[in-house]
């Protein structure tokens, strides 16, 4: 079920702007769920409500892209999976921005997306050829550190232990945690308030 | 990077291991679960055949959707009772202790914990909700995680972590009647930003916060996140201990001394060295209101919504969406400016200490003509202690409504929403676009008894007037 995540590629989405939390990527109202199905066409529900069909993940020049680019501090707000899982169930597979809150970016490696950051000259580039050029690919290259399109590279950065996952395919983290229940005990054991606080009642 | 503070210490006791990708395996020693967060993953569990590792680590309550006028089940949102039938169901399976409805000890999961005594000093803390930082006031390492990561913990009782760097916040001096541990965390937020503490844990020091009670403390740590940071804590003290004792969860008999030289033992050191160091000075807040979409956006109650020229070159497109969103114009005095409704409650100013300072600005007084007041207790036992002491009957004469305990307008999944444009003064934490439940509603941050006071005025309000 885990796989290597090397390189993404394909055509490119913008938004531009600062501090997009994630209640404008997903709004509370569509997290009423027991699952993540279907929450692809709620990404960005109300912006696209209030933009009138002139949001860019309506316009059907973006439609199948795969790499979003956007500016600072992405993904602030709630711990929802549910917005980084809507924004993947719509098709987005990387995300290269010049900065990402730290749970959003957490819940991203979780799933195997990749969000890579770049200086802001970068990611003002990148936006400025997507919009003039909405069917290049983009390639972010998790090999090489840099992300691509057309005549354009530039480097890109991403934490060594996000990295590391991504490319040797262990983003996955389950798998690898459960594997260590003897040492998981033996951190237990020396943890003095697991025996003084026992919090199950009855 | 950082030695000797109390989240070096935590974290060093709580190291599993060091994981192929060069993340610290981190054991989880309490973990919360609500029902927003939760569903997907126990799905996730099945899927691939895990069992919950450490059920008694883990605790449910309902928080979220509830509704906080009729409780009675099935609820009227179909969805809602969907999810709630899920936690159930899965608590059930898994052997997990579930605070439901009527149990007594029901209400959002960040009140529950510490008023149980579960949220203790040096533990580590996580849940699917982003105000876990919260319990950091206990001196505890407590961050929100997603849903993935919520399976992770269920399935090993710990998590793929790389470690934070930790700055110091120092706040010193008594703070002006009528300013509170919101205006504090409003203040620092608005100073060093909403992004300023990304890839930080916050380490809150000095006088101020030695002087404040523990559900003072909660409040600052709760917004840690709203600053970026994915924690803040408290060294414990006395202040922490007397909190603790006698609580449900708390240690008990010999139990309790061993407990509090530990608790001791965990504190930053004197010596300890940090990433960085801020030092704020308390006589200098005022009361804080946010005037924009972020909770960064905030000025005193005396001063006016900032021209983007007055603001750092990096702020003024936010600005520029604010302006717009908000229907406030750069220049206008925030006082004055009419509300339509006031929320009192949610994780950051729902506990009975909120309630006692909204209940003293309402008493005697009314709900201004054409303003819709209510107050939403944290929790359960939140209620019931206010209901003791008779803090219902004020609001109630004065024109509040009294509710039933959940998470309610802070982010509106249950029936409590704004319509249209309504401007709501709000104790909760988030101002974003459409926060509490309408696609264009417009929310004001600030403390309790200053949305009690913009209640019984109408307007935003300088709270200090009506002492
Ligand atoms: S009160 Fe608000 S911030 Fe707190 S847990 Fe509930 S929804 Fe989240």
């Amino acid at each position: 079920m885990v796989s290597e995540v090397k390189a993404v590629s394909g055509s490119g989405i913008s938004l531009v702007g600062d501090d997009i939390d994630t209640d404008r990527i997903i709004p509370a109202r569509f997290l009423r769920c027991v699952t993540f199905d279907g929450l692809g066409e709620h990404v960005f529900a109300d912006d696209r409500t209030a933009l009138k069909g002139k949001h860019a993940f309506d316009q059907p020049q973006y439609q199948g892209a795969k790499v979003l680019v956007v500016n600072r501090n992405f993904g602030c707000g709630s711990s929802r999976e549910h917005a980084p899982q809507a924004i993947a169930k719509w098709g987005i597979q990387a995300l290269v921005g010049e900065s990402f809150a730290e749970i959003f970016f957490g819940n991203c490696v979780a799933m195997g997306i990749p969000c890579v950051t770049a200086d802001s000259t970068t990611v003002k580039q990148l936006q400025e050829i997507i919009a003039a050029n909405p069917q290049a690919a983009v390639t972010v290259n998790l090999e090489t550190m840099q992300v691509q399109c057309g005549n354009f590279s530039a480097p890109i950065s991403i934490g060594e232990g996000a990295k590391n996952m991504f490319v040797s395919g262990t983003w996955d983290a389950c798998g690898q945690l459960v594997a260590h229940t003897d040492q998981i005990q033996a951190t237990a054991a020396k943890l003095p308030y697991l025996s003084w606080s026992k919090v199950a009642v009855g | 990077m950082s030695k000797g503070t109390l989240f070096d210490k935590v974290w060093d006791l709580h190291t599993v291991g060091t994981l192929p990708s060069g993340q610290t395996q981190l054991l989880i020693g309490l973990h919360l679960i609500h029902e927003v967060t939760s569903p997907q993953a126990f799905a996730m569990l099945r899927e691939r055949g895990l069992k919950v590792l450490f059920p008694e680590r883990t605790i449910a309550t309902v928080d979220h959707i509830v509704p906080t006028t009729n409780q009675a089940r099935p609820f009227a949102d179909t969805l809602a009772e969907e999810m709630m039938q899920a936690l159930e169901h899965n608590c059930q399976e898994n052997g997990i202790t579930f605070h439901n409805i009527g149990s007594g000890n029901q209400g959002i999961v960040h009140v529950i914990a510490p008023e149980q005594g579960l949220t203790q000093p040096g533990m580590t803390i996580a849940c699917g909700d982003s105000h876990t930082s919260t319990h950091g006031a206990f001196g505890a390492i407590a961050f929100g995680i997603g849903t993935s990561q919520v399976r992770d913990v269920l399935a090993s009782q710990t998590l793929a972590l790389s470690k934070l760097k930790v700055r110091k916040i120092e706040v010193n001096g008594t703070l002006q009647p009528g300013v509170y541990a919101k205006d504090v965390i409003l203040h620092i937020i608005r100073t060093l930003g909403v992004k300023g503490g990304v890839g930080y844990a916050y380490e809150y020091a000095g006088t101020t916060f030695e002087q404040m009670n523990m559900e003072e403390r909660m409040t600052v740590c709760n917004m840690s996140i709203e600053g970026g940071a994915r924690c803040g804590y408290i060294n414990p003290d006395q202040v922490t201990y007397e909190y603790l004792k006698g609580r449900d969860f708390a240690p008990k008999g010999t139990d309790w001394e061993k407990a509090i030289a530990w608790w001791e033992s965990i504190k930053s050191d004197a010596d300890a060295e940090y990433d960085d160091v801020v030092v704020f000075d308390a006589a200098e807040i005022p009361p804080t209101v946010t005037w924009g979409i972020t909770p960064g956006q905030g000025i005193g109650v005396n001063q006016f919504v900032p021209s983007a020229e007055q603001l750092a070159e990096e702020d003024r497109q936010i600005a520029q969406e604010a302006y717009t969103y908000m229907d406030l114009a750069p220049g206008q005095p925030i006082q004055g400016t009419k509300v339509d409704v006031c929320f009192i409650g949610s994780c950051t100013n729902g506990r009975i200490s909120d309630l006692r300072e909204a209940a003293k600005v309402a008493k005697g007084r009314q709900v201004a003509e054409g303003v819709k007041a209510f107050v939403v207790p944290g929790s359960e036992r939140v209620k019931q202690q206010a209901e003791a002491e008779g803090l219902d009957k004020i609001f109630q004469a004065a024109g509040f409504e009294w509710r039933e305990a959940g998470c309610s307008m802070c982010l509106a999944m249950n029936p409590d929403k704004l319509q249209g444009q309504q401007l709501s003064a709000s104790s909760s934490n988030r101002n974003f676009k459409g926060r509490q439940g309408s696609a264009s509603g417009r929310t004001l941050l600030m403390s309790p008894a200053m949305v009690a006071a913009a209640a019984v005025k109408g307007e935003v309000f300088d709270v200090r007037e009506l002492f």
